[in-house]
């Protein structure tokens, strides 16, 4: 065995055992926030195993996309609605626990019986390396034009239903006037928060004074 | 005596000296191999070496910017600046760092000590691993990875985790929001950024960074990209300050109005690393800065010509270790001079509010970004020979 092989084999095992004990943590450990960062953990790691592939451009991306924007984003909505709240007992957990235990052995008994039976192509089709960006880029822009241009659509129905979401409890009748709400004034005044438009007519600061 | 620049060149100087014109890695190999070594074992010894070096290079690079930092401020401020510590203050970086390293290393007692310790260490490995694809010459470089500046900004794309995950850890809220204000504008001044880069990469038709650099050296300065992306230019290098949280966009720290964000419970060496981290990331923005609009390691008039001038081949030995040399030297010159306006621009212009912040990132750089992608677009197509066919 050589210097090269033996080394790739050993980034193998430890990739592989990062990616297995890391979801195993992500699914199994009790506090959120150590879940979403054991995620990416695991698409680093993941990230790590294309690299072994000579996949370069599909590991930055996977770096990019999966820890730069989804595992920050589950971050960001973990850190703003961490509450501690002890949630309400649901009835029969470890009958449930049992049967979703059981789904996901039954998923991993197929998933190792499609490995041993499969005959895989060993070795592979050689990679493509620096080329696989240029091939990629052919791809989409030809054959998977369509599910490219889909998945933007897609993107932007999610974007505006996050819109319509956060914006909801927006009033259309003023509370204190009782007439219909300006909507250009939901948008933040441009004015700074410390200079006072009209000191006296403010009834909080009547009331201190 | 020698001054900080100086002696950075001086230590890269062997690398040059010897790999562009006699190519270092396979004379020390042979060298090796001649010990009995096998070819493997031979290769395996020589891989530490450039990453040390440039290891060496990034630490030494923040020693100076540090330096310049105090003196240009202390300028700025008809102050005289450190002056003790060493001829002009030179040692009074190592002097910060030695105080860093010696004070004790605090974990808030209700803080998480897992996440407390992992997060600065997030926030700087990405950092020292883009410098990977900094290229100070032809082959001066550790890796020429056909993904580039591509690697760059997804490596730059974890640090946010490591903010947020030393925000959380600490266990106090200015720095729970801290975290989450740094992150979010990280995150929002990447697009920009990766947008600037592509219009660059698209005239350039590869991610690599010596080919960017390559496709400028043509006539010298005046095929700098920086004449053909001069929007580009400005977008990259404000999204840049945006990243390094330098002034004007220094919110997450806000040293003279704010508790100091996700580093208000840091301190020592933990501190030390996310103040290494941030400097790291201002020289390597600088570098890339002058790689992607700047010609790189490229002399205003190309070697080539000037080698001709007087008579000589641009491949003899001795002026392949001369054009080597001030290869390197122009790029650390023109990083420098790009840290040089940023130390300025810090004691120019005052912060901008956190929704100041993110309008001008989502508002302006983002649809100037895009119109710049589209122009590029289109002048390759109208005018192949000058956008790179």
């Amino acid at each position: 065995m050589t210097i090269a092989s033996f080394t790739q084999w050993i980034c193998f095992l430890a990739l592989s055992a990062a990616v297995v004990v890391g979801s195993l943590g992500v699914v199994l450990l009790p506090n959120i926030v150590y879940s979403a960062f054991l995620l990416g953990g695991v698409f680093l790691s993941v990230a790590g195993l294309y690299l072994m592939l000579n996949a370069s451009f599909v590991a930055a991306a996977q770096v990019l996309v999966y820890v730069g924007a989804v595992n920050v984003l589950i971050l960001f909505a973990i850190m703003l609605v961490n509450k501690k709240e002890t949630l309400a007992e649901i009835p029969g957990l470890p009958l449930r626990r049992l049967l979703s235990g059981g789904v996901c052995a039954g998923l991993f008994l197929l998933l190792l019986r499609v490995d041993v039976t499969t005959p895989w192509a060993v070795p592979g089709p050689s990679p493509a390396g620096d080329d696989a960006t240029i091939k990629i880029g052919m791809h989409l822009f030809s054959d998977y034009l369509l599910p490219f241009e889909l998945a933007s659509v897609l993107l932007l129905m999610a974007m505006i239903g996050a819109i319509v979401l956060a914006r909801r409890d927006v009033y259309t009748v003023d509370v204190i006037t009782g007439e219909n709400a300006d909507q250009a004034l939901i948008e933040k005044i441009r004015t700074p928060l410390l200079v006072e438009t009209a000191p006296d007519r403010n009834p909080a600061l009547e009331s201190t004074r | 005596m020698m001054t900080a620049p100086e002696s950075m060149t001086a230590l890269r100087a062997p690398l040059a000296a010897v790999s562009s014109g006699l190519d270092l890695q396979s004379s020390f190999i042979t060298t090796l191999e001649g010990y009995g070594l096998t070819p493997a074992t031979a290769h395996l010894l020589w891989l530490p070496l450039p990453m040390l070096l440039v290891l060496v290079a990034a630490v030494v690079g923040v020693l100076v910017n540090v330096w310049l930092e105090r003196k240009i401020s202390a300028a700025v401020q008809q102050r005289i600046g450190p002056e003790y510590a060493g001829a002009l203050g030179v040692l009074q970086p190592l002097a910060d760092g030695l105080k860093l390293l010696f004070k004790e290393d605090i974990i808030p007692a209700r803080a998480d000590g897992l996440l407390f310790t992992l997060g600065p260490v997030l926030v700087l490995i990405p950092v020292i691993l883009s410098w990977l694809v900094v290229p100070f010459g032809q082959h001066l470089l550790i890796s020429d990875v056909g993904i580039g500046v591509f690697l760059w900004i997804a490596l730059s794309s974890i640090q946010p985790i490591g903010l947020l995950m030393s925000g959380y850890a600490s266990n106090n809220k200015y720095s729970l929001l801290g975290g989450l204000r740094a992150a979010a504008q990280s995150i929002s001044y990447e697009i920009p950024l990766a947008l600037a880069v592509l219009a660059v990469v698209m005239m350039s038709n590869s991610l690599s960074t010596i080919d960017i650099v390559n496709q400028q050296n043509g006539a010298g300065i005046l095929s700098w990209n920086i004449w053909r992306q001069p929007v580009g230019f400005l977008i990259f290098w404000i999204c840049a300050l945006a990243e390094c949280e330098r002034l004007p966009f220094d919110l997450p720290e806000a040293e003279e109005e704010l508790v100091a964000g996700y580093q208000t419970e840091y301190a020592g060496m933990k501190f030390a690393l996310f103040y290494l981290g941030s400097y790291i990331n201002l020289v390597l923005s600088a570098l890339l800065v002058a790689v992607l609009y700047l010609g790189g390691w490229g002399f205003p008039i190309p070697v080539e010509w000037l080698a001709g001038a007087i008579g000589q081949s641009v491949d003899a030995p001795l002026v392949q270790v001369i054009t080597g040399s001030l290869g390197i030297v122009m790029t650390v010159l023109k990083a420098y001079l790009l840290v040089f306006i940023a130390i300025l621009l810090r004691w120019t212009l005052p912060r901008v509010r956190i929704d100041q912040l993110l309008d001008l990132g989502w508002k302006f750089l983002l649809p100037i970004a895009l119109v710049n992608l589209l122009v590029t677009a289109g002048l390759k197509l109208a005018f192949p020979a000058f956008f790179g066919g």
